[in-house]
């Protein structure tokens, strides 16, 4: 698992609430059997006509914006467990999501990847918003081991909650199946009637 | 000794390793996969050079590509075909019993797993699906994981997770005649919001909710996650062991006995604490209709569209939004409006029961001339059923086509799609953006809803179709 401990980028702002994952990687895209290269296809009806033009208002199609880190509006990531939804956002070249609120699945699918999703409060979420509405290059400061993130150019910062036994993971790249399969005498004894 | 929620029995008989600071290691009794979300799963084991290691308890089936017409042909759009072949081949090399397209018992994984008996009080479930939650509904805890997740239950039949926050929400008093599970669903999911359940696992109670059916638990338990909850269940009773007895992997003799023991003690303790409580009247709830892009965009048939102006500030430009791609306006009132499809199946309402309850409203009746109309069983064995029931008869009859089992239109992954801004009422679960098709418009309701939009060719309140009782 690709690991995480600091990073300094602009942002990608996606103000718009309740992103489910059929935006974030349409059905039809989930066809492949491996994990890669969904990252083209990431928004892809938001981001392309169904002539596959870009859609210049889209976000990701706007040149002024770019970074490792999207940012968007409350509930993300809802509806399907797909996991495609996050390793298509990871493929695209984020590191980083930031909202104020996460679907359970996605924020853990998001964790089993390395890919570090941040919960901020809606003024925090609306600061950075505001941030980058004033200048599209506004970097932001995310310092995992400190779990901080950070508005660099007013100095606006806040903490983020995550469970300390995923942190570890992140910051060294290791995943769960390591973890357990170190326990098995246990899961053989639980198996023991 | 401490009194526990339902959910909390369950776990706490699950747990393998709990330690401060770290999520507890859960056991995983019954692991369901598809086509789609496990062959990274598959190639991760390899990457590792490890088994799966309990395979005797890991069911297979292929359901959300497959076609619904001509299941039997070699299918014809080559990624899918590959897909499929993809789980067969994977099935095989790690020794995993699939029901694959032919076998009797194929159909969608939330359908044969209970009419399988495979799903049983008590019990750890899951699947890389998030619809898994429909399992709740015998009393197990069932939920939905990523693929990570399903090569960790692969290579461990264990999960790591931490404990869920548990809700109750009860639903007392009796429904009108023309609403059902289906509607008693979209209003909760109405009035708590999309995301108003993230972090808990559901327990569905309450006079109303103990009246149903299986079946039409199975519909509640399956949209837990439409409200953002990891689950939802509700404590098992005579209906549901009436349900299981007989059948095919169900346990049986002394076996059964002794399970059944078991579960008379599958109940939330009366003074058990939930962290979240809430209480609704089934009195209160008429047939549901959605109009916008996320499940809790819903509201009683005969009701306006809220309007974008009473929407919170920092919601009104997602609230537009969805009402711009759904084509409607404030304050509009559904009732007449036409629709262009009527899709009658998913994981949500394609069990025997939802056809049975669709055959006989549409007995004698003929579907509007501008409706397209799809039935899609859950299942090899409901479509069986409905056939010897003479259910496919009357769908015939009625211009309604039967066709095999499948997720079909309700995710548009496989060929079955609702074309670019058209209005499809559905039975299915998810009203986002491009769910049915691209740029396909879906308005989520139960089946007599669907039923009788199908017939009138707009969006009717059913409960004017329905015959009075005599008296």
């Amino acid at each position: 698992m690709k690991k995480f401990t600091k990073l300094t980028s602009a942002v990608v702002p996606l103000n718009i609430e309740n992103i489910d994952t059929d935006q974030i990687i349409p059905a039809r895209f989930l066809k492949a059997t491996t994990r890669e290269g969904f990252g083209e296809n990431l928004f892809r009806d938001w981001r392309y006509n169904g002539d596959n033009t870009p859609k210049p208002e889209f976000v990701m199609n706007n040149p002024t914006y770019s970074g490792q880190v999207l940012v968007a509006g409350k509930n993300f990531g809802c509806g399907s467990s797909r996991e495609h939804a996050a390793w298509a956002i990871q493929d695209a070249g984020f590191d980083a999501v930031i909202s104020s609120f996460f679907a359970d699945i996605f924020k853990g699918n998001a964790l089993n990847n390395g890919l570090l999703p941040i919960q901020v409060s809606d003024d925090f979420l609306a600061q950075i918003f505001k941030a980058v509405e004033n200048n599209a290059k506004s970097p932001l400061e995310v310092d995992l081991e400190n779990q901080t993130v950070t508005i660099v150019e007013t100095g606006a910062q806040e903490s983020f909650e995550i469970n300390p036994y995923k942190k570890s993971c992140l910051i060294n790249g290791y995943d769960d199946i390591d973890f357990i399969l170190a326990q098995k005498d246990l899961i053989e004894e639980f198996e023991t009637p | 000794m401490m009194s526990k929620t339902l959910v909390e029995k369950i776990w706490d008989a699950h747990v393998v390793k709990s330690e401060e600071g770290f999520p507890d290691i859960l056991y995983i009794d019954t692991h369901l996969i598809h086509e789609v979300t496990s062959p990274q799963a598959f190639d991760g084991l390899r990457k590792r050079g490890l088994p799966v290691f309990r395979p005797k308890q890991t069911v297979a089936t292929a359901d959300h590509n497959v076609p619904t017409l001509n299941q039997l042909q070699p299918i014809k759009e080559e990624l899918s075909r590959y897909q499929v072949d993809m789980l067969t081949k994977n099935c095989a090399e790690f020794g995993i019993e699939l029901y694959g397209l032919g076998h009797p018992f194929q159909g969608i994984v939330h359908v044969i797993g209970p009419e399988l008996g495979i799903t049983l009080p008590g019990k750890t479930m899951v699947c890389g699906d998030s619809h898994t939650s429909t399992h709740g509904a015998f009393g197990a805890i069932a939920f939905g994981i990523g693929t990570s997740q399903v090569e960790q239950v692969f290579a461990t039949q264990c999960l790591l997770q931490s404990k869920p926050k548990t809700m109750k929400i009860e639903v007392n008093g009796t429904l009108e005649k023309g609403v059902g599970a289906k509607d008693i669903i979209l209003y909760i999911i109405a009035q708590i919001s999309a995301a108003g359940g993230t972090g808990y696992f559901i327990e569905y109670a309450g006079s109303a909710i103990e009246s149903l059916s299986m079946e039409a638990r199975m519909t509640i338990c399956n949209m837990s996650i439409e409200m953002g909850a990891r689950g939802g269940l509700i404590a098992p009773d005579q209906t549901t062991f009436d349900y299981i007895k007989g059948r095919e992997f169900a346990p049986a003799g002394e076996e059964w006995n002794k399970a059944l023991a078991y579960w008379k003690t599958l109940y939330s303790d009366a003074d058990a604490k939930f962290d979240s409580v809430l209480t609704f009247n089934a009195e209160d709830i008429a047939p549901m209709i959605t109009y916008g892009t996320n499940p809790g965009m819903g509201m009683g048939i005969q009701e306006h569209i809220p309007a974008t102006n009473a929407q919170p500030e920092k919601e009104k430009l997602s609230y537009q939004k969805a009402l711009d791609y759904m084509g409607f306006d404030d304050d509009a009132s559904l009732i007449g409006k036409p629709v262009d499809y009527v899709f009658i199946g998913s994981c949500t309402n394609s069990r025997i029961e939802d056809l049975r309850e669709v055959a006989d409203f549409v007995k004698d009746k003929r579907k509007a001339d501008n409706v397209t109309v799809w039935i899609v069983p859950g299942s090899k064995q409901v479509e069986q059923q409905a056939i010897n029931e003479g259910l496919d008869k009357i769908f015939e009859a009625a211009g309604f086509q039967l066709r095999e089992p499948g997720c079909s239109a309700c995710l548009g992954m496989n060929e079955d799609k609702i074309p670019a801004g058209k209005y499809c009422v559905s039975t299915s679960n998810r009203n986002f953006e491009g769910r049915q098709g691209q740029n396909a418009r879906t308005l989520l309701a139960s089946p007599l809803t669907a039923a009788a939009a199908a017939v009138t060719g707009v969006i009717t309140d059913v409960r004017e179709l329905l015959t009075p009782l005599a008296p």
